[in-house]
């Protein structure tokens, strides 16, 4: 009955935190440009099919996508055993699925086999992460907080699959003894390997390690709950919706700004009059988190760093500064310390603006400019999100409201503008190739 | 053999005479204007006209079609480019562009819709597949028999329109070795050019992106870098003459490997 209790405190607790954060970061991601995404929705559904659950782009590289595999399938195979650890926990029983008898040893089984293969795949991950140091994991951008953000995820997805082994194996010696009061349903698969470790242990210390592991194990699945709406790891969470709403036009293909067609057919066209009176002034791309759409700043929120994006970006290969999955990171910090901001109730809406940092404070112009558009980036990522689109709007922003873009840049508008090229030449010249070219014919 | 001049057909003329010819050539301002590429317009015209296709070019009426402007930021340029040449395109009443430059490609048939400009546009290693495919265009020459050809994608044909296949199914068609590079198709690694990079000074870094893919295509070992686009055809053109090999490889542009094995 206390204990029940404490566990109802416990999981109420948890849930209650865990929603606040949730919510706080909907509301973040809300603060974006409010645009439309509701076309296609089968092809939408398809996408989430394929590419958020069924992993698709992560098998470019199969190493990886094996490992993360053992993981994510077995995080979500292990978290069904969830359902009877938490009405365990509210109705104070023990083990209450084990009236399905001997289907129940095979499921627990299964549970074990699965919780080996995320154990194993997170060990490698740690091992590729900090002994082979795989190049992406090492980047600029990766500083201290990121790198030591998936040690903590790895390390502690190790330690709950552990408490749960150890926990089925003392369990299984415990069912043994004649004074025990734990329901017989046998060994499992798995546990009964380490069984000899405890087998000599007397049955008080094999009850505390028990109920010991079943705690740690619940309430770290609380803890851990709550650590990841704070860290990389959210995209367990947003890479369905976040591939639901990806582009499914041509990656080449950029948005529009229907703000600068106003202007442009104000200028074009004598006849054309702006019937959209009330429109209120706009600032033509990117300063701020909340001049980008919310879109993509869902993208900075899916993002789990992985750096696929940057180990192929041509501009990082070759030692420029910019980073594909920087430009998502900066965004997503960015947009956290503004969000502090606005929803604490304490600050006053002047101070937010006076202190408000911009997205040009975390990203400079030398990044912005080393991209070629080459769309490397937005197709290497395994959840569709779209570095370039971020880089293009705060481009915009560069060249529409500073008129900031690099000099020889300026140069090339100037050109096109006067002559309809992009170098210095005369339009009446553009039929010179056309002097003198033979045929021969047979 | 005989030779022949030919007159490249031009819309204003051709409309002048009520005449409508089936594709617009976009010649684009490389073409235009860039020595080099120059030669590939020329090579494609002159299969045009071997295949008597009908077609025209606006000649000093066409503009840029500003993917330039758009990329590095000037919305406002590019947007004014696209309506004015839209209101011209839509003038001579056309209906497909057939051009060389992926990124033009990708403006008319991705971007100008918006702007109420629809076009059937077809990028040109497209038509000729096309022309393969219909067995219109056959190949019997074999110049390129005893060279290795390896084909760089122009990421405004792969990955931004998804288009691998089309320049590879020409040249297979070509007697000659083929050899993929490392990295290739939707993992090609950009020549560097895009996104305005083409007209500015790279920032600064450990390395000139051409010049690490002109390695990665020097890798092969094939005699023939292939390309299809007048911005790769640049990068790629420096890349082999900073690595020093302009004797011993060449950078082709597909239309360019075609018109050769016609010998026209």
């Amino acid at each position: 009955m206390f204990t029940s209790i404490i566990f109802i405190l416990i999981l109420s607790v948890a849930t209650v935190v865990f929603y606040r954060k949730v919510r706080k970061i909907t509301r973040s991601i809300k603060l974006g440009k409010d645009i439309t995404i509701n076309d296609n929705k089968l092809l939408r559904w398809k996408r989430v099919l394929f590419i958020a659950i069924g992993q698709e782009k992560m098998l470019q590289r199969p190493v990886a996508a094996l490992l993360h595999i053992f993981v994510y399938a077995g995080f979500i195979i292990v978290n069904i055993e969830m359902c009877e650890i938490l009405i365990d926990g509210v109705a104070g029983t023990h083990r209450l699925f084990s009236f399905f008898g001997g289907f129940y040893g095979i499921m627990v089984s299964i549970f074990e086999f699965f919780a080996i293969t995320v154990m194993f795949g997170c060990a490698i991950f740690l091992v590729r992460r900090n002994i082979l140091r795989i190049k992406r994991f090492w980047n600029k951008e990766m500083t201290l907080w990121p790198r030591s953000d998936a040690n903590i995820i790895l390390i502690t997805e190790l330690l709950l699959m552990s408490a749960v082994l150890i926990m089925n194996a003392t369990d299984s010696i415990l069912q043994t003894k004649p004074d025990s009061h734990y329901i017989k349903v046998g060994s499992f698969m798995i546990s009964s390997i380490i069984q000899p470790v405890f087998s000599d242990l007397p049955s008080s210390s094999l009850v505390f390690i028990e109920r010991f592991c079943w705690w740690f194990h619940i309430v770290g699945v609380f803890a851990f709950l709550n650590y990841i709406p704070y860290s990389k790891h959210f995209h367990v969470f947003l890479s369905f919706p976040n591939v639901y709403y990806s582009k499914l036009r041509p990656a080449g293909e950029m948005a529009n700004m229907p703000s600068i067609t106003k202007e442009v057919k104000l200028m074009l066209e004598e006849n054309y009059s702006d019937q959209d009176e009330n429109s209120e002034v706009v600032t033509f791309g990117a300063k701020t988190v909340g001049d980008l759409t919310w879109k993509h700043l869902m993208d900075a929120y899916s993002c789990t760093e992985c750096g696929r994006c940057t180990s192929v970006c041509p501009a990082n290969i070759t030692g420029k500064k910019l980073s594909p999955r920087k430009i998502v990171m900066d965004t997503r910090d960015n947009l956290e310390e503004i969000a502090d901001k606005l929803f604490n109730r304490k600050s006053s809406e002047k101070d937010n603006e006076k202190n408000a940092r911009s997205l040009f404070d975390f990203i400079s112009a030398e990044e912005l400019w080393a991209c070629t558009t080459c769309n490397a980036c937005t197709y290497e990522c395994p959840v569709n999100i779209e570095p370039l689109a971020i880089i293009l709007e705060m481009r915009r922003y560069l060249v529409l409201e500073e008129s900031a873009a690099p000099g020889p840049l300026n140069n090339t508008f100037s050109n096109i503008e006067n002559n309809g090229a992009p170098w210095q030449f005369s339009h009446e010249d553009r039929m010179e190739w056309a002097k003198d070219i033979y045929i021969h014919q047979r | 053999m005989e030779k022949q001049k030919i007159d490249v057909p031009v819309m204003a003329d051709l409309f002048a005479k009520n005449e409508k010819p089936e594709y617009l050539f976009w010649v684009g301002s490389a073409g235009a204007f860039d020595d080099r590429y120059k030669n590939v317009v020329r090579a494609f015209v002159k299969i045009l006209t071997h295949l008597g296709i009908s077609y025209a070019v606006l000649g000093i009426e066409e503009s840029s079609t500003g993917d330039v402007a758009r990329r590095a930021g000037n919305e406002m340029l590019f947007q004014m480019q696209a309506m004015m040449n839209i209101e011209l395109l839509n003038g001579y009443e056309v209906k497909k562009i057939i051009t060389c430059d992926p990124h033009a490609y990708n403006t008319f048939k991705n971007e100008y819709p918006q702007f109420n400009g629809n076009y059937k546009v077809i990028h040109h290693t497209q038509f000729l597949r096309d022309q393969i495919e219909t067995g219109n265009l056959k190949i019997n020459s074999a110049i390129f028999a005893e060279k290795t050809i390896t084909y760089h994608d122009p990421c405004y044909l792969g990955r931004a329109n998804g288009e691998y296949a089309a320049p590879r199914k020409v040249l297979d068609l070509i007697p000659s070795e083929k050899k993929e590079m490392k990295r290739n198709k939707s993992k090609a690694l950009c020549c560097g050019a895009g996104g305005g990079q083409m007209f500015k000074e790279a920032e600064k870094g450990d390395k000139e992106i051409f010049i690490e893919r002109t390695e990665e295509a020097l890798e092969t070992g094939a005699d023939i870098i292939a390309t299809a686009c007048p911005y790769c055809m640049t990068m790629i053109t420096d890349g082999i003459k900073y690595k020093d090999k302009v004797e011993e490889v060449k950078n082709y542009d597909i239309a360019e490997i075609v018109s050769l094995s016609l010998e026209i």
